[in-house]
């Protein structure tokens, strides 16, 4: 049994404990704590400031931390320059260098481990085979489009099989098509080699998208981790909900609790029902609603079931973006609802206009309740 | 328009005229064969000739050619480290150090090198004057190298530390490197800044260690004859090769970034 759990212990391969960063009166990181496991595809996201480059940063070994301890398979990394840490980072820029070939960039990593020319040769070939850039072996950065630098930067820093990847934004000066592609290439790869990723970004869509795992921070603080569909579904507080996706915030009071079934008093609205509630709530404290734009009904005349809410409104604003129609329903109480219908019909796109009377409603399991 | 054109079009050629023409005369009246500067007789080569059997002008010359080597090279290590510390650490007193030899006025730094000399007993001659002159090169050196090295993405350096470079493995493979057009470009303006001088190097030379442009004034107190103007021209010469050279391996520095 004991042997069990020191097992257990060793299996988290990076272990963040309590780190903090100061700069001069700004907390950059303020006690942050994270278990990141062998082979996870793990995001740290937040707005800018929050913090999240500031911990890539330490955990490249670029900036030492005021206090806590970084730990990589059990072993403290923090007094070890970053040349000796066994892990590598992509910057957001690439940070080729510009005065070395596609093939003496990649080979630069093994060159410093002190790997023989015949080895390196064809390592560097390999690499290149890998990223699918074979020709460019004797091309300078300067002449690469910016996803052929992003594929040359995730060569050379794969090159000698580091522990863990470090992504700093790498996506960030990519055009939208470019980035959804290279979105698709970095799940694959990172499924296909099994490192570990580290990824850093301020794109809730694409923290999504690619990771196992999200640690959505602010001001320096870990507010929520959880793998993508629990953070997007259960939001743990107003800042996570409306920062991952789009939301409906609805403000009130818990009037009663039992069990999984809370009633709240929505102000202004009045009294709606939440079942299947996981947030524990004691009566009369202030609680949000959080509601899911994709989880409303919209209808000129709604006819709820029995487990629904139902307001009515009009139509106060609406954006036609293609796939789907985004109505801005006005309820009686001036709060303004974001609703979503997607364009599937063929034929007749807008079903309503600004100004058109209407009934929205959602089922009693499709907001989620957060306190904070 | 038309007449504002015209306008512009005067007023800059008389400048142009003003700054050139002096230059003009003495390369024109190194080719006139005639021992006055007065009117254009006709063509000749000779005064470039009698130059190479005036043993005194290439003495004179050869010094010149040492001292500005020596002193380019020198400061250019010393300008190099100055300008890399520059632009890495924030500290005012730093830039104000290293910058202000190029302020001060020429004759105040060949007065005060002179004192200092005398007081540490030292003869004055090749070591003197080159010392005098690494001293006002640094800075220029420094800011060339700084100007390049604030251009330089510092993620390259964290790259090359994060990709397994020791400190000095980045210093040599990556930072160096990267520097290098602004170093040499450093070291050309160095090098014609201490061959070009007179002011500092009047007061830092002594008996039997002349310079090209010392020489040249000491022959000017006599007459200005076309030996002079060869001479002139060819230094001239030497002047705008290196700068061009220079100029093309930086253009940042010499546009002002």
């Amino acid at each position: 049994m004991v042997l069990f759990y020191a097992v257990m212990e060793i299996t988290a391969l990076l272990e963040i404990v309590d780190v903090s960063r100061h700069f001069d009166d700004f907390v950059a990181l303020d006690k942050v704590s994270l278990r990141i496991e062998a082979g996870e595809f793990f995001t740290l996201l937040g707005p800018s400031g929050c913090g999240k480059t500031t911990l890539l940063r330490l955990l490249a070994g670029f900036d030492q931390p005021d206090g806590g301890d970084i730990l990589l398979e059990g072993k403290s990394i923090i007094s070890s320059p970053p040349e000796q840490r066994p892990l590598h980072t992509i910057f957001q820029n690439y940070a080729l260098f510009p005065h070395m070939t596609v093939a003496e960039n990649i080979a630069f990593p093994l060159r410093m481990a002190g790997i023989t020319k015949k080895d390196i040769q064809f390592r560097v070939a390999e690499a290149l085979e890998n990223v699918r850039l074979p020709d460019k072996v004797r091309h300078y950065p300067d002449a690469l489009s910016g996803g052929q630098k992003q594929r040359i930067a995730i060569a050379r820093a794969l090159v000698n099989r580091p522990r863990l990847l470090l992504l700093d934004e790498p996506l960030s000066a990519l055009d939208a098509k470019l980035r959804e592609q290279m979105q698709i290439e970095l799940i694959n790869l990172q499924k296909d080699i099994g490192i570990t990723f580290v990824y850093v970004t301020h794109d809730q869509g694409e923290a999504l998208a690619l990771s196992h795992r999200i640690a959505v921070m602010d001001q320096g603080r870990i507010v929520q981790v959880d793998v993508p569909e629990r953070l997007y579904g259960f939001p743990n507080s107003r800042f996570v909900a409306d920062f991952i996706g789009k939301c409906n915030l609805l403000e009130g009071y818990v009037h009663e609790q039992q069990g999984d079934s809370v009633t709240v008093e929505l102000d202004g609205l009045g009294m709606v029902h939440v079942c299947r509630s996981e947030t524990k709530c004691v009566a009369g404290s202030r609680c949000a609603l959080t509601l899911r734009p994709e989880k409303i009904r919209i209808a000129a005349n709604v006819s709820p079931t029995g487990d629904e809410s139902h307001f009515s409104g009009s139509v106060h604003d609406m954006l036609y973006l293609g796939d789907v129609t985004v109505y801005i329903v006005a309820l009686s109480n001036g709060l303004l609802l974001e609703a979503l219908l997607a364009n599937s019909s063929s034929g007749r796109t807008n079903f309503f206009e600004v100004g058109d009377f209407v009934e929205v409603a959602w089922s009693c399991d499709a907001g989620h309740l957060v306190l904070e | 328009m038309r007449k504002k054109n015209l306008l512009l079009w005067i007023s800059a050629t008389l400048v142009y005229l003003f700054l050139y023409l002096p230059l003009v005369l003495v390369v024109v009246f190194s080719f006139n064969d005639s021992k006055l500067n007065a009117e254009w007789v006709g063509f000749t080569w000779k005064w470039y000739g009698k130059l190479l059997h005036n043993r005194e002008m290439l003495t004179a010359a050869m010094n010149s050619l040492i001292i500005a080597t020596v002193s380019a090279g020198v400061a250019t290590i010393l300008g190099t480290l100055a300008g890399m510390a520059m632009s890495q650490c924030r500290l005012r007193l730093l830039q104000f150090l290293v910058l202000s030899p190029i302020a001060m006025p020429d004759i105040l730094m060949g007065v005060s090198l002179l004192l200092l000399f005398i007081m540490v007993n030292m003869t004055l001659g090749l070591l003197s004057i080159m010392l005098a002159h690494i001293t006002f090169c640094i800075g220029f050196v420094a800011l060339s190298v700084q100007a390049r090295m604030s251009s330089m993405d510092p993620a390259l350096v964290e790259a090359a530390r994060d990709l397994g470079a020791s400190p000095w493995r980045c210093f040599r493979d990556i930072t160096l490197p990267l520097l290098i057009p602004g170093i040499l470009a450093g070291a050309l303006m160095a090098f014609t800044l201490s061959i070009d001088d007179f002011v500092i190097t009047f007061f830092t030379a002594g008996v039997g260690s002349s310079t090209l442009p010392l020489q040249i004034y000491s022959m000017v107190k006599i007459a200005v004859t076309p030996e002079v103007n060869a001479v002139s021209t060819l230094l001239m010469l030497l002047t705008l090769v290196v700068i061009t050279t220079a100029s093309r391996l930086s253009p940042a520095i010499f546009r002002g970034e």
